[in-house]
């Protein structure tokens, strides 16, 4: 056993005998001749699709010198580079959990429960432009908005019809919001009482990561520093009273559809995580408290070896920073867990069922990367929101590559690798780097302020775009094998009835609510959102339970902490 | 000739702008003069813009389903304000439906995802050579 401990340690050189490194020697200098060495056929460049360039072959020698035991390590033990837990998928499948929402509560209720009752294990709502910007459906600014991209919750009343018929103490609900976020689980958190679960019970994610909303996303509604301490608020209240809860998902899933490299997106969204983390520290918060209720949340996009590393660098990466820098003790805290969501991105809307294989193979590569929970994209979402059809095939393709491909049979097959581990390697080196450049910014929130982020990603974007228009990088479909195809597949439409009954919902409940609680409870908010010292989500809980609507409830925050303006750069 | 000026803008809530700003750097690097507005721009503030601007383009980036209500209304605006030279066109995710009766209301191309930054040079330096004198 020692032996093997030290081969496995000291690399190639040790683990050869003298005769076997000279043939070892022979057959590459063979290999070397006769190789042509090309770095392109027919004008498509051997890169990543973040365009790192790749080798034509990767030997022993690619991880000479790696100390296995330190860097790959088991699963379940520091620095988890092959998993976050030690059985992984032989104990416990990734929850499946598809992003949904559209139109209006009902139908969106109706989706959860078809979705449901096909396998699915867990619920994400995606919510409609006004609800994440924090207008109401009758706003001047919603107009044409309502629904159409996500489902429309202006109040309790909306949230309680989107998950009626739902035991919220068995489900979990991821929910993708960000500027309103603190609200949305306020009223969560109202529905889950008035269900009889408390708060201690509710499992589930709040996405609530306004950094990458500066960065990539773009919805944000107050300046950097307010949302920051909306933020530590969610944490600071989650911390003591929703122990099951992640109050937040540092995503890199936005940043990346905004045309940031795999890199870019892997050492933005630790940073912003790091600067979470600094927050709530500073908050007076103890790492250990808040740590281990942290998730994170990757893309899984078209190169699948560059996005397996990409996932098993950051467990990495991020177990070292917590432990020797934020000195977590706790090992829960050390690991990173994460969601994974398929490229969106890389979709094309010509010949949309080819969509359908990108998404499985996508699907493949989070697997092997170790991901804890999944969604899918349906082959349909550059045309429209999914239809009930194209969402079923995106949940069966991960059924699929869950129950019948074999890759969840094994922990971490892809460990050993020279490829994948000198690839995992090279994706730590460059985040590294990142860091840096990061930090003689001053930070993230002055790298935003300078709009480093936003510029690095544009260019990023625009790399790729001129690749693809040069031919370097093959799009089926785009740039290749194009057919003159018109779009035959049925598409889900939202009528534009959905706004006008919404608003009309509105109003009847703008005249049914107790209109002396709402005031008195929007006072209270808006005296305690002036109180730096004051929490503000047991405010927002008691706002929700008196059906103020997110507008107002933003409204009154908005008076206190202004608004934010991005100048236009590109 | 002077350059073509071409004002790109977000209208609505929608803060996806990867696409927009592929398209603003394409055009900057064709030669043309290009402003870009930012986001969550009202039909009001996009019209105006382009007016002071002396843009001879419209382009308009929309990915959240409000083409139907945003389009018809930057199209009004320009009728309303005498600004009907200027020539709107767009792109996002747009069904060919939608986009045939946006077309019937005076908008011009609607790229839809696939489309490459050439076909959008090409595109307006054909459609600016159609121009009326005056907007040149």
């Amino acid at each position: 056993m020692a032996d093997l401990m030290d081969s496995a340690k000291k690399g190639i050189e040790q683990v050869l005998s003298k005769s076997d490194r000279k043939k070892y020697e022979e057959a590459r200098a063979k290999f070397e001749e006769q190789r042509n060495g090309a770095d392109e056929l027919d004008g498509r460049k051997f890169i990543t699709v973040s365009g790192l360039p790749i080798k034509d072959l990767y030997t022993p020698d690619d991880v000479a010198g790696k100390d296995f035991v330190e860097e790959v390590g088991f699963p379940g033990q520091y620095p988890y580079t092959r998993g976050v837990h030690t059985d992984m998928y032989r104990k416990r499948l990734w929850t499946q959990r598809l992003f949904s929402g559209m139109g209006n509560a009902r139908q969106t209720n109706k989706r959860y429960h078809f979705l449901l009752s096909q396998g699915q294990m867990g619920l994400s709502v995606a919510f409609d432009l006004p609800t994440l910007m924090g207008y109401d459906s009758d706003h001047a600014f919603a107009k044409g908005e309502v629904g159409k991209c996500g489902v429309a919750v202006d109040s309790l009343k909306d949230m309680e019809i989107v998950f009626d018929g739902i035991d919220l103490g068995k489900i979990s609900t991821s929910m993708t919001i960000n500027a309103p976020a603190a609200i949305i689980l306020a009223m969560y958190i109202a529905v889950g009482e008035k269900k009889g679960v408390p708060s201690e019970q509710l499992t589930g994610t709040l996405q609530n990561d306004i950094l990458k909303e500066f960065i990539a996303q773009k919805e944000w509604v107050f300046p950097p520093l307010p949302h920051m301490r909306l933020i530590v608020d969610t944490i600071e209240y989650g911390t003591y009273h929703m122990p099951r809860w992640n109050t937040i998902s540092i995503s890199g899933y936005h940043i990346r559809e905004a045309g940031a490299t795999a890199v870019q997106e892997l050492a933005y969204t630790l940073a912003n995580g790091f600067a979470y983390i600094e927050a709530a520290m500073a908050r007076g918060l103890d790492v250990d408290q808040f740590a281990p209720r942290l998730s994170l949340f990757f893309n899984s996009h078209l190169d699948f070896f560059e996005e397996i590393a990409k996932y098993r660098a950051a467990r990495r990466i991020w177990a070292r920073r917590l432990k020797e820098k934020y000195k977590a003790k706790n090992p829960r805290s050390w690991l990173m867990r994460f969601h994974t969501q398929t490229a969106g991105v890389s979709l094309t809307a010509q010949q949309p069922e080819n969509n359908i294989v990108r998404v499985g193979w996508q699907a493949m590569a989070a697997a092997l990367g170790g991901t804890q929970s999944l969604h899918t994209n349906s082959m349909d979402e550059t045309l429209a929101l999914p239809s009930e059809k194209a969402a079923l095939i995106a949940l069966r393709t991960q059924q699929l590559v869950a129950l019948e491909s074999g890759v969840t049979n094994t922990i971490d097959p892809l460990a050993g690798s020279y490829f994948v581990e000198s690839l995992t390697d090279q994706m730590e080196e460059e985040t590294e780097k990142i860091f840096n450049e990061i930090e003689q910014l001053g930070g993230v929130l002055a790298g935003i302020d300078k709009g480093y982020f936003q510029r690095e990603i544009a260019k990023s974007a625009y790399a790729y775009q001129k690749q693809v228009e040069k031919g370097e990088r093959i799009v089926v479909g785009v740039n290749k094998y194009v057919m003159d195809d018109k779009v035959d597949i049925p598409l889900l439409e939202i009528d534009d009835s959905v706004e006008t009954e919404q608003c009309e919902a509105l109003r009847q409940l703008r005249q049914a609510r107790d209109n002396a609680k709402v005031d008195s409870t929007l006072a209270e908010l808006k005296a305690a959102c002036k109180d730096e010292s004051k929490n503000l989500m047991p405010y927002l809980v008691e706002c929700s339970k008196a059906y103020v609507t997110l507008g107002e409830m933003v409204d009154v925050m908005r008076e206190v902490f202004g608004e934010y303006q991005e100048p236009p750069m590109f | 000739m002077d350059k073509i000026r071409v004002l790109l803008a977000k209208p609505g809530l929608d803060g996806h702008d990867r696409g927009i700003k592929v398209i603003a750097a394409a055009l900057r690097d064709a030669g043309m003069e290009v402003i870009y507005t930012g986001l969550r721009q009202t039909p009001d503030k996009i019209v105006s813009a382009a007016i002071q601007e002396d843009a001879q383009f419209i382009g308009m980036s929309i990915l959240s389903g409000a083409h139907m209500t945003l389009f018809p209304a930057v199209a009004k605006l320009l009728k309303e304000k005498g600004a009907e030279n200027i020539h709107l066109f767009g792109g996002g995710i747009v069904p060919d439906q939608d986009a045939a009766k946006l077309e019937e209301i005076g908008v011009g191309r609607i790229f839809t995802p696939g489309a490459t930054t050439e076909e959008i040079v090409t595109y307006i330096r054909d459609t600016a050579r159609d121009l009326p004198e005056e907007t040149l």
